[in-house]
């Protein structure tokens, strides 16, 4: 009997031709948006890192005889000012290369922080229920009766503004945004019978949560990072644009936004530059985050 | 009769009812009713009933997975029914349980050979993963699986390729009692064959003691050696295959055997009513 | 002959994700007004594709490659799709395969049953309620009014496929597609089902297609009935020659598989290798055969 059943799995198992046991590099360089936005990520990241190489300019630098130069190509432009310059004569593109450093920053740090905070509380609550999850639950109802702004402002206004004080205010506000969505997908996981099935084999409470049930809760928890980080830079740049970030001697995105819609009509690309890094840095993100989960998530490999 | 490995007796078994907001938490409500139930080592008994009789919540009590209201269920000897969960984890190599939907009873981010490899290490069966992976691919022989399987996800599988692998998973711990919950019902008769056939042959290679839960009465006569006959958490009959099947005592039990579409033709069978069974 | 509600002819489909592998190879079945017609096969046989098929919901990854699918003398395949939910939204509804997936587990099942009734039938809160019970108790349902109430994930298997079967029920159809229907059924809830699928079909006409892989179901409840093995017919004809003079070596097998209470010490024996052999070699002959055709 051994046999037949034997030949009959070997022609199941020869049925379709599939790829796979692809290393996880090779999947991740065969998804484009892992390739398009990581790629954009990481010279964002090089950028960051080497913004003194790179910049072609000071961007602290004034030379009010320079000021509202429009971007290359425009009338009126000078060479080595690509991106034209402010109402004071600030290199555009080198305070844009700098502004990432902030940018990255904050949205590696808050999110991360956010990410670990939320979902260590979130995977608790689901997986035990009971007090745990009351409490948990409460805490995040309470929560998110704040405001998130005036939230923001209050920590900024206790803790001074610096972009520590930024990244404390996002993990701080947002870490609901994952223990919620963690603890209802972990809920739903423990209900599986692989769940059942770990606590037949003899595994602890703790090794079903984490080595069972996280890993099925990763995938929506990546794309909730990513998420997570495009909000962080939002975030960031609204507190800048108010003013309560970091000294106006930093640059950042935000805080060009904010000097460059003053003068938009005279510059539009003072705020126009800084807005598209944004714009472009948030989707790349967000692109990263269902790119990563397509390429390295077994389930979705079908 | 031999010795028992399990013997149930007077379990009761209660689900706290819902909550209701800001209302006071409803009394428990009992779905099994004081069942007794003993298996023998080397012995197959079936447990058959309609659905919602409690079948699933017996063998899950048996096996330490519910604790019992009141009654007491003895495992070699232990009595299990007070345990705790960590007070249960090492008897829990020695009662397995094979899933009836393969599907969600696997890790599905887990390869079959991290499945397979865990539960070994756990318990200390095996010294290292070189030993481990030997057992694995011995049992994967076994229970007719190629190596390769060990490589891949739940979702590349085939429907009978995973029952194989769930059964794998329960017998590569070596355990005295393994408990099968409707594991053929959603198999097509061919795949269905092939695992009864496979059971059969471990429960006589390894001496196991099994429970099989299913409500295709066929299956159970074909597999079991003694049946119970579950009704609204009670045990309405119980007994040797061949006397319960050929000579049923209860109504109840007749009702269930009358309902079996049977691969012949009988144009009276769809209205036919059980003789004395109550309509 | 009787008059035909659905006919399917030549119909061949492929899988695109396997390398434009044939899943469905030339069938062809028709099913009469008032007929249970049984689709029978192992698991991937292509049972649900050919449900899926008529439903218009195939997955992506399958094209029909030839055929014609008619309901009642209009041609599915050449219809829009708007025109195609229209007529099958009223006329057809489908029993699922998987009674865990396909209830929402966020809304209880009251809601869930009284929705079809509204929308398609325009009744009132209160009459679809009325209604929505009434048909609980028609699939035997224990405290129909607890379950109204209950969320799926408080029912036991069993109770869930019988809201579900109720569901496909509500709307008076002409065809119920019954994906293997009764799988995670006990037998006495399962024969009850079987009963009120002929109750049904005897009061309205409802044609039935019978997904199964219980020839016992088939024999008891079908008509007629189709057995596939890899997406090609292996036999087709009434029930009684199927199970009684059955002439295919496939179809042989499947019955010496079944397991039977009634017959104690009988040994279970699956399909045969030179059973499958046959069949493989019969498919690939098919395949060889629709090349050199071009
Ligand atoms: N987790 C639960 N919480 C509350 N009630 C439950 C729970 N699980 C099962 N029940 C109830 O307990 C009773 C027995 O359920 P059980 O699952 O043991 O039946 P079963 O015989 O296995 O049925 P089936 O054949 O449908 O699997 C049912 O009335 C069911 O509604
Ligand atoms: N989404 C899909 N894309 C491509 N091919 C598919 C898809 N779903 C199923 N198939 C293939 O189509 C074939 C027929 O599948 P189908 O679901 O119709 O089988 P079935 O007879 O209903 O089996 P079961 O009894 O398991 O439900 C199988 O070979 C399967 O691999
Ligand atoms: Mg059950
Ligand atoms: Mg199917």
């Amino acid at each position: 009997m051994a046999e037949v059943a034997l030949n009959h799995d070997a022609a199941v198992a020869a049925g379709p031709p599939k790829l796979r046991r692809r290393s996880a590099l090779r999947a991740l360089l065969a998804q484009p948006k892992v390739v398009f936005a990581g790629g954009f990520i990481v010279l964002l990241i090089l950028l960051a890192l080497f913004a003194p190489v790179i910049a072609p300019h000071d961007p602290l630098d004034q030379d009010l005889l320079s000021g509202t130069l429009p971007p290359a190509g425009f009338a009126g432009a000078q060479p080595g000012y690509w991106l034209g310059t402010d109402d004071l004569g600030r290199d555009v593109l080198s305070r844009l290369i700098y502004g990432t450093r902030v940018a990255l920053t904050v949205a590696f740090v808050a999110a991360f922080a956010a990410a670990l905070l939320g979902t260590v509380l979130g995977l608790f609550a689901g997986f035990y229920g009971g007090a745990v999850d009351a409490i948990v639950s409460r805490l995040v109802e309470i929560w998110m009766a704040f405001p998130p702004v005036l939230l923001s402002i209050l920590i900024v206004a206790i803790m001074g503004s610096g972009v520590r004080s930024v990244i404390v205010a996002i993990a701080i506000i947002d870490w609901t945004r994952f223990a919620r969505v963690v603890r209802a997908e972990t809920m739903a996981q423990a209900k599986a019978d692989y769940v059942v099935a770990a606590r037949v084999l003899g595994f602890g409470r703790l090794a079903i949560l984490f080595r069972e049930i996280l890993p099925n809760v990763a995938p929506v928890l990546l794309a909730l990072v990513t998420l997570e980080m495009g909000i962080a830079v939002i975030v960031e740049a609204i507190l800048s644009f108010v003013g309560l970030s970091v000294s106006s001697d930093t640059p950042t995105w935000g805080g060009m936004i904010a000097q460059g819609r003053q003068i938009i009509y005279q510059a539009w690309w003072v705020f126009a530059a800084p807005l598209a890094a944004l714009f472009a840095t948030v989707l790349a993100f967000n692109q990263l985050g269902d790119g990563l989960r397509r390429a390295l998530d077994p389930v979705m490999q079908r | 009769m031999a010795e028992a490995l399990i013997d149930a007796r007077a379990v009761v078994v209660a689900y706290a009812a819902r909550r209701q907001f800001l209302s006071k938490a409803a009394p428990p409500r009992p779905v099994l009713h004081g069942v007794d139930l003993t298996i023998a080592r080397g012995e197959t008994v079936g447990i058959v009933g309609e659905s919602g009789s409690g079948k699933t919540t017996l063998g899950r009590a048996l096996i330490g997975l519910l604790r019992p209201v009141s009654g007491s269920i003895r495992f070699d000897g232990r009595e299990i029914a007070e345990l705790g969960e960590a007070a249960m984890r090492p008897l829990r190599r020695r009662m397995q349980m094979i899933f009836q939907d393969p599907m969600s009873s696997l890790n599905p981010r887990r390869t079959i050979g991290r499945t397979l490899t865990a539960p070994l290490l756990l318990h200390g069966l095996v010294d290292n993963r070189a030993a481990a992976r030997r057992r694995i691919e011995m049992t994967l022989e076994r229970v007719g699986l190629p190596a390769s399987v060990l490589a891949r996800y739940p979702h590349e599988l085939s429907g009978g390729q995973r029952q194989r692998v769930g059964i794998a998973r329960a017998v590569v711990l070596a355990p005295d009692f393994v408990l099968a919950d409707e594991i053929v019902s959603g198999l097509d008769v061919s795949t269905q064959a092939q695992v009864l056939k496979l059971l059969g042959e471990l429960k006589r290679e390894m001496n196991l003691s099994m429970a099989l839960i299913s409500h295709d009465l066929s299956v159970v006569r074909a597999v079991c050696d003694r049946v119970y006959v579950l009704s609204q958490g009670r045990v309405v009959e119980q007994g040797r295959c061949d006397l319960v099947f050929d000579h049923p005592q209860d109504a109840y039990t007749r009702t269930l055997l009358d309902a079996i579409p049977l691969p012949v033709i009988d144009p009276t069978w769809l209205d036919r009513q059980a003789p004395g069974a109550a309509a | 002959m009787t008059e035909q509600l659905l006919s399917i002819v030549h119909l061949s489909a492929v899988s695109a994700r396997d390398g434009n592998a044939p899943v469905l190879r030339d069938v062809s079945l028709s099913v009469a007004r008032g007929e249970v017609h049984g689709l029978v096969g192992e698991s991937g046989a292509g049972k649900s594709t050919i449900a899926k098929a008529i439903l218009g919901i195939l997955p992506g990854g399958i094209r029909i490659t030839q055929g014609t699918i008619k309901l009642g003398g209009r041609d599915l395949l050449a219809l829009g799709a708007h025109a195609r939910r229209r007529l099958l939204g009223a006329e057809v509804s489908l029993i699922p395969q998987d009674p865990l997936t396909a209830l929402n587990p966020a809304r209880r099942i009251g809601a869930q049953l009284t929705d079809g009734l509204r929308l398609w039938r325009g009744l009132s809160a209160r009459d679809a309620q009325t209604r929505a019970l009434a048909l609980l108790d028609d699939v035997q349902m224990r405290e129909p009014a607890r379950v109204m109430r209950a969320y799926p994930h408080e029912l036991s298997g069993g109770m869930r496929q019988r809201v579900l079967i109720a569901a496909a029920f509500a709307l008076d159809p002409k065809l119920v597609i019954a994906d293997e229907p009764t799988t995670a059924l006990d037998t006495t809830v399962q024969k009850q089902i079987l009963r009120l699928i002929r109750a049904m079909q005897e009061r309205h006409g409802t044609s039935v297609i019978f997904v199964t892989h219980n020839l016992g179901v088939v024999a008891q409840i079908c008509d007629r009935a189709t057995l596939l093995y890899m997406g090609k017919v292996m036999e087709q004809g009434t029930t009684r020659d199927l199970i009684e003079v059955p002439h295919h070596p496939y179809t042989q097998a499947v019955m010496a598989a079944c397991p039977r209470y009634d017959r104690p010490g009988q040994e279970l024996e699956p399909i045969p290798d030179a059973v499958l052999a046959t069949c493989r070699a019969e498919v690939m002959a098919f395949d060889r055969a629709g090349v050199s055709h071009g």
